[in-house]
């Protein structure tokens, strides 16, 4: 969104987390995350329950309010903006501008089922963007075309597999064209013969040079499409660096530990 | 009972047109106050999940006031306060038509209140954080995510509400109202036949409300398979 961040793009990593906080009462659940994504750079998160992967995702477009520390995409913070050397939180529009740039899959799906597949793929280019409708249905067969969907684009929800809600989920956020993609377990809620066709969307975005955080159980699938992997506990970055580095040769004790835990399943 | 028939056979000719001329009216308060009551139910409700406190207090009060104080009283008050407290103004506009419309669209404003409310609550909050998480701001996101499946969920009570008020018309009659219950008190006391004047207003009523009933269901049903 701001033409300044694009024109710093080269060096700079597209999503930039700094000393991320986050507490719900007196509970910590993020102690100081740190992080970098570069354009085009698939990380997957891994981590046990409880951890906080989906709360550190939920805190990079704001669905949750970080305690402390700030979030930058493309050079522009994210939630707060600064006015003199203080931090002020954006009002609802701002936010809903810095939003539409980052796209977010839940593990539930969240189709709106009072929306056809199409229609929940138009709804923000046309609410939000502002296209004609012959535009935004346009760009909508597309995308459904892209996940594979085209011939469900009239159903509703409920008439769809859960592999096919999730796959017009990410038709959903691929129509807003976003900068960054989210995957909060975007296979965990599904049974497992739909959890290939979701995978495989997925694939075919990261190989498409999409910019994507993937919080998974998926290790195979983590180890063949990210770039970086990162192992988090106690709300803490406990280890990361290449994935095969980290998913076959881990350094730390827990990431060994979790990481057998998992495969025993 | 047995000589109703009878009188039915000589009176009818002049009762039936006067008393359907009167249910017009009922029909009309009916009609206009549910307008009222939706459109402050909406606004109430809207209050009421609103994140200021301030405004989400005053529409707790509204709904409390509104749901706590028997309809008559309501009508009492919003009919002869005003020009009461404000005699300087001039209050000749202000009819019992309006005061009806008024006091039974403010009663249903603080009913529906709490029915859209907890249309709007029913949803999963993951509704609300899918429509921002797209760029939506929060009040497009009532407007094109929450309320259209919001007003699935409340068409039923709503409906209910509707009936209700139809029947509750009637006590316009005690601001003076001429509706048909009014039009049928003076009929069956001038005419010395309250049970056959008041069994045939009954009739009246059931063939207002039965229609709305069918009609109501049948909104139900397509909603309902409408997804
Ligand atoms: N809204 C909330 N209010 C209070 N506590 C919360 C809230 N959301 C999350 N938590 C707590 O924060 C901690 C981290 O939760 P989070 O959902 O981020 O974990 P996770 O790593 O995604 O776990 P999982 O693998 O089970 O999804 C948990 O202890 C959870 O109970
Ligand atoms: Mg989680």
């Amino acid at each position: 969104m701001s033409k300044a961040g694009d024109g710093a793009a080269a060096g700079q990593p597209l999503l930039r987390i700094e000393d991320l906080q986050k507490k719900f009462g007196d509970l910590e659940v993020l102690c100081g995350v740190s992080l970098n994504v570069a354009r085009g750079e698939k990380v997957s998160i891994i981590g046990p329950s409880g951890s906080g992967k989906t709360t550190l995702l939920r805190c990079i477009n704001y669905l949750e309010k970080p305690s402390a520390g700030h979030i930058y995409i493309d050079g522009t913070l994210i939630g707060e903006k600064k006015s003199g050397d203080r931090f002020i939180h954006l009002t609802d529009r701002e936010l809903a501008r810095e939003r539409q740039e980052i796209g977010f899959v839940f593990q539930r799906f969240n189709l709106f089922p009072h929306l056809t597949a199409l229609g929940n793929v138009t709804v923000a280019p046309m609410r939000v963007l502002n296209l004609s409708r012959e535009a935004a249905e346009a760009r909508g067969r597309d995308m459904l075309q892209k996940v594979g969907l085209s011939h469900k684009a009239d159903e509703y929800p409920e008439r769809l597999s859960g592999g096919q809600q999730q796959r017009v989920a990410i038709a959903r956020v691929l129509a807003m064209q976003p900068k960054l993609m989210l995957f909060d377990e975007a296979t965990s809620a599904l049974d497992p013969e739909l959890i290939g066709e979701v995978l495989r969307v997925m694939r075919q975005l990261a190989e498409e040079g999409a910019t994507m955080v993937i919080v998974t159980h998926e290790i195979q699938f983590a180890s063949e499409v990210s770039d970086r992997v990162i192992f988090m506990d106690q709300g803490r970055i406990v280890e990361q660096g290449l994935s095969r580095e980290v998913l076959f040769k881990p350094k730390e004790a827990r990431t060994r530990e979790f990481l057998k835990h998992i495969q025993d399943r | 009972m047995l000589e109703l028939p009878q009188i039915y056979a000589e009176n009818i000719h002049r009762w039936l047109p006067e008393l359907l001329y009167y249910s017009l009216m009922t029909l009309k308060i009916g009609f206009f106050s549910f307008i009222v009551a939706v459109v402050f139910g909406i606004l109430v409700a809207l209050c009421r999940v609103s994140k200021n406190r301030l405004v989400r207090t005053l529409a707790i009060w509204f709904i409390e006031i509104g749901r706590g104080l028997p309809i008559v009283v309501i009508l009492y008050i919003i009919y002869f306060v005003p020009p009461q407290l404000f005699p300087g103004l001039n209050w000749t506009w202000f009819s019992d038509f309006t005061g009806a419309v008024l006091g039974l669209g403010i009663h249903g404003g603080a009913i529906l209140a709490e029915v859209f409310r907890s249309g709007i609550e029913a949803l999963h909050k993951g509704q609300r954080e899918a429509a921002m998480s797209l760029g939506m701001t929060p009040a497009k996101s009532m407007v094109y995510i929450i309320l259209p499946q919001a007003t699935r969920i409340v068409l039923p009570p709503v409906g209910n509400y509707a009936i209700g008020l139809l029947k509750d018309t009637s006590l316009c009659t005690l601001i003076g109202v001429n509706e048909i219950m009014n039009g049928a008190k003076s009929i069956a006391f001038s005419d010395y036949q309250p049970m056959a004047v008041f069994i045939l207003v009954a009739g009246i009523y059931f063939a207002m409300s039965y229609p709305l009933s069918l009609l109501v269901r049948a909104l139900e049903r397509r909603l309902s398979t409408a997804q």
